[in-house]
């Protein structure tokens, strides 16, 4: 399954598309220090790890990226001074200054929820935890923070990067960066047994979670219930029972499903619901269950974030349009709005692109020579809407960027 | 603690009438952002008196956080501190001068700033000590003064308008802490003001989900609007370090200068404490030679223990070991008689005749009385820490960790300390807090006096001078036979 050197290697010389990563990362069109000072890093061959690697221009970078072929390489953040000059930077000259922020969720979190697959793999059906998690958190971040130059990429395997460009989230702080995480974090590192951090000893959830609400007992009751079937076996039946609050209930639940093992999640979900309709309206009790069952769906679908990735500054990731290593397939951006027609299985993987690539090849060849020569190879492949996509998103944050140039002139003329 | 009482009285009469310059104040509230330098001229004693004194307090607040003190207990503390050394009166206050104290607070701060600046590591201890102290007096303020120091600023927040709350009514109304019984809530939050800033300054109220967001907007209550000004007043502080970490290297054609801040930033090592006299001279005629060794395993700290021991063992002290423990048993209250008499019998093996001519000039000499006569201090936990040509440091840092964790067994034992107290005592040690330790290991063997955990040398002081710790150790005793006294007397 691991693409050869060979593959990788044309891969990055014909296919990868620098130009496009250049411009989403430098925001201008002139080298600045967006790029200049960024820090790269590859991985090669053996587990070799290679860091702190700086370029000037994006041709710079691609004729490293093709000498070295590693097997991926991850983009870091900014620093005060060009990383690959670390060592001649006075002590404490050199440190992190911007960085997007930064988002990894993994399905490796939902592990102790999800019932189709587990581990490494990854299907159509457990998507849907990525897609579900993908809305509450595209939504709270662009609503509640503001930010609007998000870009999503999936990760090649079982999971989703989000990067955002805005001005203002590159030049958050640690300390900042860690406040918005806690803002967002509402399961701890898919520890099933946890209580929620939700309701902060308030009656009811926080606004944002409140607006969300709906949206998640939607997910909820397709996905969870429906579809995964989360409370359909014992174990899961007996995690939904760990949940609620109210020791009678419990018991009533538990006693009606050993009679019916078999018994659907939408039925028991129903049975819960019965069961807190017995206590009178406007009961203590009543309000509690409610209150529980919130959590419940909360619990089950909320945006399950590795929460180190986002926090620091100085965190690596992968590049987008790098081949992930154990599938193959190409890290492409994925359009939030789409998302739940996303498909991982159809990503196209390095080996398919390069097939793609030989056989367009014949049928273009006589053009080239004719002087045609301005076509990029990638946009002979599939690989053609994702690189537009990420085209785009560049060219949106190069039109905000110079927006803001014009409307604050350089106060030295 | 040592009737210093009264002194402070007659400082404070004697005090002469003040000017009032111009007719307006320089400092109008007990709050300073410190934004401008002070640009007056001092002496060089007020240049360092001034630092130390805040140092004291810095040195304690971020002792307070490595022994875990609650808010309460630290402000608490900190208060009696700035009390002590660094009164900050507010401008109801009539009687002190309140002018000079704030010139004083003022000018300590960015002393302070100069030594601090030099590392990183130094700059994010020194940003955090002087916030909490900003936070300690931020609350301790009057409510009008407090008023006049916030309108004093632009500290940039945008009230929300009567329809901007009532457009978010549920989502303010949900998100707002306030009394348990709900009406009350209610009410409290319909009197409320908000204000609208950049989440981004005021990330701890995000982080703990304290306030509504929306496109990037944070609505803050009133009542948490002190976490902008915290959050302000840090990032203030922190910028101005950075600039004055680049100007320092000017600093350096004042050679008057750079050796006081070379000490002020190894104040965080050990706490603040110059030097220790023995206030009311009390021990003076009670303590004799022969007393030495049973008040050695009563009250000494660990440093001196050692220090005594080997003495007993050996029969011998190295010089620079005589030196420290002799100016200890000095300031202890050992009369110069008592102190030759005391070496004289140490020092079993050696002649009369070389004991007087090798070692009782040197006696007599740290007594200020032979030579250029000077009154030498003791040394304090921050000269005993900082690795000097002696070789009798602090056991807690020169020590390794098992002979440490032996020592403190066969040394405390007696006094109640026991090996489940050792892992508690070790973590400070190895997170360089050697006073903190040390100070543990005073509570820990004074608990039978009624020390409690936290408490510290008395109103949860830490130790800074093995003098300190010596006296406070025999004061501990000391009531309990007043007490019985006057029983008797009754």
């Amino acid at each position: 399954m691991d693409p050869s050197p060979e593959v990788m290697l044309t891969f990055y010389r014909r296919l990868y598309p620098f130009k496009a990563i250049y411009n989403w990362l430098n925001h201008e069109h002139a080298p600045s220090k967006l790029f200049t000072q960024r820090e790269f890093s590859f991985t090669l061959a053996g587990d070799v790890y290679l860091r702190y690697q700086s370029f000037n221009s994006h041709d710079d970078l691609k004729k490293q990226v093709c000498q070295l072929n590693p097997t991926r390489f991850e983009i870091g953040p900014i620093y005060s001074s060009k990383p690959r000059d670390k060592k001649t930077a006075r002590a404490g000259g050199f440190h992190p200054i911007l960085r997007e922020l930064v988002f990894d969720i993994d399905m490796t979190d939902y592990d102790p929820i999800r019932t189709c697959c587990s581990g490494a793999g990854i299907c159509k059906r457990c998507w849907a935890f990525i897609s579900a998690a993908v809305h509450v958190l595209d939504t709270a971040i662009r609503e509640q923070f503001g930010y609007e130059q998000l870009l999503w990429v999936y990760s090649g395997r079982r999971g989703i990067h989000l990067w955002i460009s805005d001005k203002e989230a590159m030049e958050l702080t640690d300390q900042q960066r860690k406040a918005l995480v806690g803002w967002l974090t509402i399961i701890q590192g898919g520890k099933e047994s946890k209580k929620l951090s939700t309701r902060n000893g308030m009656r009811s959830l926080p606004p944002s979670l409140q607006s969300i609400l709906d949206h998640l007992a939607t997910i909820f009751s397709e996905l969870i219930l429906a579809d995964q079937n989360c409370f359909g076996d014992e174990d899961g039946a007996e995690n939904l029972l760990q949940l609620i609050p109210d020791a009678g209930v419990v018991e009533a639940l538990r006693t009606l499903w050993l009679n019916d093992l078999s018994r659907h999640s939408q039925d028991k979900w129903q049975d819960f619901k019965t069961q807190i309709k017995n206590y009178e309206k406007g009961s203590q009790q009543r309000s509690n269950l409610t209150a529980a069952m919130e959590d419940i769906i909360i619990q089950y679908t909320y945006p399950r974030l590795d929460a180190e990735v986002s926090k620091h500054r100085n965190h690596l990731l992968k590049a987008p349009f790098c081949v992930h290593p154990k599938t193959g397939r190409i890290c492409v951006p994925v359009n939030p709005k789409t998302i739940d027609d996303f498909d991982p299985e159809t990503v196209p993987t390095v080996g398919q692109l390069l097939r793609e690539l030989d056989e367009t090849q014949a049928t273009t060849e006589g053009e080239q020579e004719e002087g045609h020569h301005a076509v990029a190879d990638w946009s002979r492949t599939s690989l053609k809407p994702y690189v537009e996509m990420l085209d785009n998103h560049a060219k949106e944050i190069m039109g905000e960027v110079r927006k803001e140039k014009r409307a604050a002139p350089d106060e030295s003329w | 603690m040592f009737k210093g009482g009264e002194k402070k009285f007659t400082l404070n009469d004697s005090g002469s009438p003040h000017v009032v310059q111009h007719g307006f104040l320089k400092y109008p509230t007990r709050l300073n952002f410190y934004d401008d330098a002070p640009l007056f001229d001092i002496s060089i004693e007020e240049f360092e008196t001034a630092a130390i004194d805040r140092l004291r307090i810095l040195a304690e607040i971020e002792s307070s956080a490595a022994r875990n003190r609650t808010w309460e207990e630290l402000k608490t503390v900190t208060n009696a501190q700035c009390a002590k050394y660094l009164p900050l009166n507010s401008n109801t206050a009539k009687n002190n001068d309140i002018e000079s104290e704030r010139r004083k607070d003022h000018l300590g701060h960015f002393i302070l700033r100069l030594a601090f600046c030099r590392s990183e590591d130094l700059r994010r201890r020194f940003i955090k000590a002087e916030t909490t102290l900003f936070k300690v007096r931020y609350e301790g303020d009057v409510f009008s003064e407090r008023e006049q120091f916030l309108n004093s600023r632009d500290f940039n927040w945008v009230p929300v308008t009567k329809a901007e709350k009532q457009e978010h009514w549920n989502e303010l109304l949900s998100s707002y802490h306030g009394s348990k019984i709900e009406a009350e809530r209610r009410k409290a939050f319909e009197a409320e003001k908000y204000y609208k800033v950049k989440w981004t300054r005021v990330p701890d109220l995000v982080e703990k989900r304290r306030v509504f967001l929306a496109g990037g907007w944070a609505f803050v209550p009133g009542r948490e609007q002190s976490s902008i000004i915290y959050h302000e007043f840090e990032v203030h502080i922190e910028k101005a370090l950075e600039i004055t970490a680049r100007m320092l290297p000017r600093l350096d054609e004042d050679t008057r200068l750079m050796p006081i801040l070379d000490n002020l930033s190894q104040g965080f090592l050990a706490g603040i404490s110059s030097e220790w006299s023995n206030p009311a001279g009390e021990n003076a005629d009670e303590l004799k030679a022969e007393m030495i060794d049973d008040l050695s395993k009563k009250h000494f700290p660990m440093c001196m223990r050692t220090l005594h021991d080997s003495l007993m063992r050996d029969n011998h002290l190295k010089h620079f070991g005589r030196l420290q423990y002799g100016l200890f048993l000095k300031v202890l209250g050992l009369s110069v008689e008592e102190a030759i008499v005391f070496w004289r019998k140490s020092f079993s093996r050696i002649t009369d005749d070389k004991f007087n001519k090798e070692y009782k000039y040197n006696i007599r000499h740290s007594y200020g009385l032979e030579g250029k006569r000077a009154n030498y201090p003791a040394k304090s936990c921050l000269q005993i820490l900082t690795p000097g040509p002696s070789d009798h440091g602090c056991p807690y840092r020169h020590y390794s960790v098992e002979n440490l964790q032996s020592a403190l067994l066969s040394t405390y034992s007696h006094r109640g300390l026991t090996s489940a107290d050792l892992p508690e005592i070790m973590a400070q040690v190895k997170a360089g807090h050697f006073h903190v330790a040390c100070t543990r290991v005073f509570e820990i063997t004074h608990s039978s006096r009624g020390v409690k955990k936290g408490e510290g040398i008395g109103g949860g002081e830490s130790v800074t001078h093995p003098n300190q710790y010596a006296a406070r150790s025999m004061e501990l005793d000391k009531p309990q036979v007043e007490g019985e006294a006057m029983v008797i007397e009754a």
